[in-house]
């Protein structure tokens, strides 16, 4: 039995289409695209190709990773996470201020700024499945609260920690690596499993495939939601605390943007904006492929504002392919 | 004086299902021709060949004396001809009038003259006679009121046939009474109206003329006044039938009571429906699309919640309060909608089948995989699924197959209900015969199954008992003794005459 879409009709563009599978590129585009940018960079930069450069990618990818790795789960589950850079800068200053302000210690205040992170996460799944908003809307929404009460608990100022222990989580190292890659691959790795090996992630994939045959099934698809949210929350939290390790200071608008860089990530390793599909070595992979364009530019001492116009082509080609792979299996 | 329009060996498939065959039909000008027929007579798709929605696979269409081939409802609006839909598109943050000439405006370089609007509209309103405020937004129009607007913008464009789809299905009797007002001026100013219903007594009081459709065939077409009501239902019994069914073993009558239901309401697609399903006993739903038979099977599920009523299970209660509850305490549905309430698409067979049993498969929240495999293939090949493998994505499986996926899915925990609604639709005759043999052997194992069909001769060739909806009721039960497809029909269309609002 062939797939359905043989049975498509013809015309130019579909005849084309059947001698390159659309589907596949999609599916694999991101591992092709990777191992080209890779080989590429490796014979033009004797530099690219070593293993400082490598861990060092590593390092720079890790925050952006770890968010688009629990956006990952919101992507599959049918929403959509536009506050994760705001929830992660107020992670960061909840960490700052707690171990400054209490005795519980370096790893308490950090674990404590992750979780409020993940709180932030159980706000938006209660809005967006109790409270019947609009994913996109309501994570707009609480991103411009949460930015708001960055600023009220900072009074808009820098928060500084001066104790240079604070760092340990950031820059800190184990054989060679600093411990955020470690972080990650730990996060990613457990994602996967959860993903892939657990009947939670058989009930994401379901909630965001179909939600109506899902909840005829009976999953629970708002609370499969909300938890998805809340691991997005925490992932934010997670990355948030690292990178106020890294540099000892906190401040409500220090990762603007970051939530951008982890919705491109996502989206070039292949996890459809519609739900239902994708998984999480995509993300990292595609999060990897993001910071390497940036890291050949600067190592082949290119324009470096050239790199955005290149990242931001590379992302419309990718959901121009995704849409086009999805109407020839409609 | 040729036809207006005629249709000349029409032939259409869906698929595995052949929705047409050979249809020849002349249409006069200026008459109002209803097509009459069991659900899936084909009727429907007729109306919308006329109308360039479908194109016809074989035969020709001939309007006003030439040969056209419409490849889409613009092009047969091009030649006057229009379709109007029990659900109307109306665009529904705009006024009326601006709906009305939607894509006819007219003004000076773009720019909308609303005085000027208006009195276009108003000059249509009186030219008509279809009153409709002009100004008001079109959402806060009955649905009676937008397909007002949608004959007006139809009449803006010039049309002269207007194909009209069950249109008063969604309509209170007074509004339809005021509709047939529009369809018969219509007519007296000169237009061709294709009236598509089931509810024979209003065809039987508005149109000219009637053709009878059964199984995509034409049965006849003659004048209203030498039809009735009975002459109708006779005319559209005795579908062809290519499909033998199992042989019947009825429950014994002292099985005891499965599914027990009591004034489950949940108006006004269901109301106040008692029935009781002993173990083993296939009873069947029919109806006319539209009477509450799915509702019922979703309020019983818990897919929605009913206002009233109590269900119970081997004499238990169980709450309806969501499929989750209904499917713990041994309620399975088959949703009517295979793709769009059955399946994930996307994914395999395996993810589709264990979804609502991954507890079985699973020890604290880790899935079993191997054991998940083990059952699944079992299962399968119990079943007689043809797929790639069962890693495969629901979607390269053909409409039979995914239905006994279906069927798998509801069985890899045996249910005490099983509710099928649908069970065959699209799906080959090959498949129909496997799954009819399936219900009756889930039947043989004391399950207790609500069988729902749209294709009346399933219900009859496969239950033990025969449950008749209309307007969200039940009005007839019939045994084994009384069942036969023209009681069935007669019930299903209420022939007495009244109108179901």
């Amino acid at each position: 039995m062939t797939a359905t879409t043989e049975a498509s009709s013809g015309g130019p563009a579909a005849r084309f289409a059947r001698r390159i599978d659309l589907a596949v590129i999609r599916d694999y585009g991101v591992v092709v695209a990777f191992v080209a940018l890779f080989i590429t960079l490796s014979l033009a930069s004797n530099v690219f190709f070593t293993w400082s450069n490598m861990k060092n990618l590593a390092f720079q990818t890790a925050p952006v990773g770890i968010i688009a790795v629990g956006g990952t789960l919101v992507f599959i589950g049918g929403g959509f996470d536009l506050s994760v850079g705001a929830i992660s800068g107020f992670a960061g200053i909840m960490a700052a201020k707690i171990f400054i302000g209490t005795g519980i210690g370096l790893w308490g205040s950090l674990i404590l700024g992750a979780l409020v992170g993940l709180g932030f996460g159980l706000g938006n799944g209660l809005l967006i499945t109790l409270g019947r908003v609009n994913a996109f809307i309501a994570t707009l929404a609480t991103s411009i609260i949460i930015n708001g009460l960055g600023q009220v608990v900072t009074s808009g100022n820098l928060v500084s920690v001066s104790a240079n222990r604070f760092s340990t989580l950031g820059l800190g190292t184990a054989w060679g690596i600093n411990y955020p890659v470690f972080v990650w691959f730990g996060f990613a790795g457990a994602c996967g499993f959860l993903l892939s090996r657990t009947t939670f992630g058989r009930y994401v994939y379901a909630a965001g495939g179909n939600p109506e045959a899902a909840r005829l099934s009976g999953v629970r698809v708002n609370v499969v939601r909300a938890i998805t949210f809340c691991i997005s929350g925490l992932a934010a939290g997670i990355a948030g605390v690292i990178l106020v390790s890294e540099v000892q200071t906190a401040q409500w608008n220090a990762n603007t943007g970051i939530e951008f860089d982890a919705i491109t990530a996502i989206v070039l390793g292949g996890t459809s904006l519609l739900g239902g599909e994708g998984a999480i070595w995509r993300s990292v992979l595609g999060a990897f492929f993001l910071q390497m364009i940036g890291n050949g530019f600067n190592l082949l001492g290119t324009t470096p504002e050239l790199q955005y116009v290149i990242k931001g082509l590379i992302l419309a080609g990718a959901v121009s392919l995704d849409a086009w792979a999805r109407r020839r299996r409609a | 004086m040729t036809a207006h329009v005629e249709t000349r060996a029409i032939s259409k498939r869906f698929g595995g299902v052949q929705a047409l065959r050979d249809v020849d039909l002349e249409i006069e000008r200026g008459a109002i021709h209803a097509l009459v027929g069991e659900n899936g007579a084909g009727k429907s798709t007729l109306g919308k060949i006329l109308a360039g929605v479908h194109k016809p696979d074989e035969g020709e269409l001939w309007v006003e004396g030439s040969r056209v081939a419409y490849r889409s409802p613009r092009d047969a609006l091009r030649d006057g001809i229009t379709i109007i839909t029990q659900e109307p598109t109306v665009v529904p943050h705009r006024s009326v009038q601006e709906n009305v000439f939607l894509g006819v405006e007219r003004g000076a370089a773009g720019m909308l003259d609303e005085r000027r609007t208006a009195r276009r509209f108003a000059a249509l309103v009186e030219e008509t006679g279809i009153e409709l405020p002009g100004r008001r937004l079109a959402r806060t129009l009955r649905v009676a009121d937008q397909q007002k607007v949608e004959i007006l913008r139809a009449i803006a464009r010039d049309a002269k046939l207007f194909v009209m789809d069950e249109p008063t299905s969604a309509l209170t009797t007074d509004e339809a009474e005021r509709l047939f007002e529009v369809i018969r001026r219509l007519r007296d100013g000169g237009a061709t109206v294709v009236y598509v219903s089931h509810f024979l007594p209003e065809v039987l009081r508005l149109a000219d003329a009637v053709t009878v459709l059964r199984d995509g065939r034409l049965v006849r077409t003659a004048p209203t006044k030498d039809e009735t009501p009975e002459r109708l239902v006779s005319a559209m019994l005795g579908r062809s039938l290519d499909l033998a069914f199992p042989p019947k073993v009825p429950a014994p009558k002292d099985a005891p009571v499965v599914l027990s239901v009591r004034g489950l309401s949940r108006p006004p697609a269901v109301q106040d429906v008692s029935f009781d399903i002993r173990a083993g006993e296939i009873v069947g739903l029919a109806g006319l699309i539209g009477s509450g038979r799915s509702e019922v099977a979703r309020a019983i599920f818990g897919a929605d919640r009913p206002i009233a009523g109590v269900i119970e299970v081997d004499g238990r209660p169980v709450s309806p309060r969501s499929p989750r509850a209904a499917i713990r305490r041994g309620i399975a549905m088959l949703p009517e909608d295979r793709k769009r309430q059955g399946l994930l698409m996307l994914r395999s067979v395996v993810d589709n089948v264990t979804l609502p049993h991954l507890e079985d498969v699973s020890a604290v929240g880790v899935l079993s995989t191997r054991i998940e495999r083990t059952r699944t293939s079992e299962l399968i090949a119990s079943l007689d699924v043809r797929a790639k493998s069962n890693d495969a994505p629901v979607n390269t499986l053909s409409g039979g197959n995914q239905q006994k996926v279906l069927f798998a899915k509801w069985l890899f925990r045996r249910p005490r209900v099983l509710i099928a609604d649908e069970p065959t639709r699209g799906v080959d005759v090959g498949a129909k015969r496997a799954i009819y043999e399936l219900i009756e052997s889930l039947a043989a194992e004391g399950i207790a199954v609500l069988l729902i069909s749209s294709e009346h001769e399933e219900v009859l060739g496969l239950a033990h008992r025969v449950l008749v909806m209309r307007g969200g009721r039940i009005v007839a039960e019939f045994d084994e003794q009384t069942m036969s497809e023209n009681a069935v029909l007669h019930a299903a269309f209420a022939t007495t005459g009244e109108r179901v609002a």
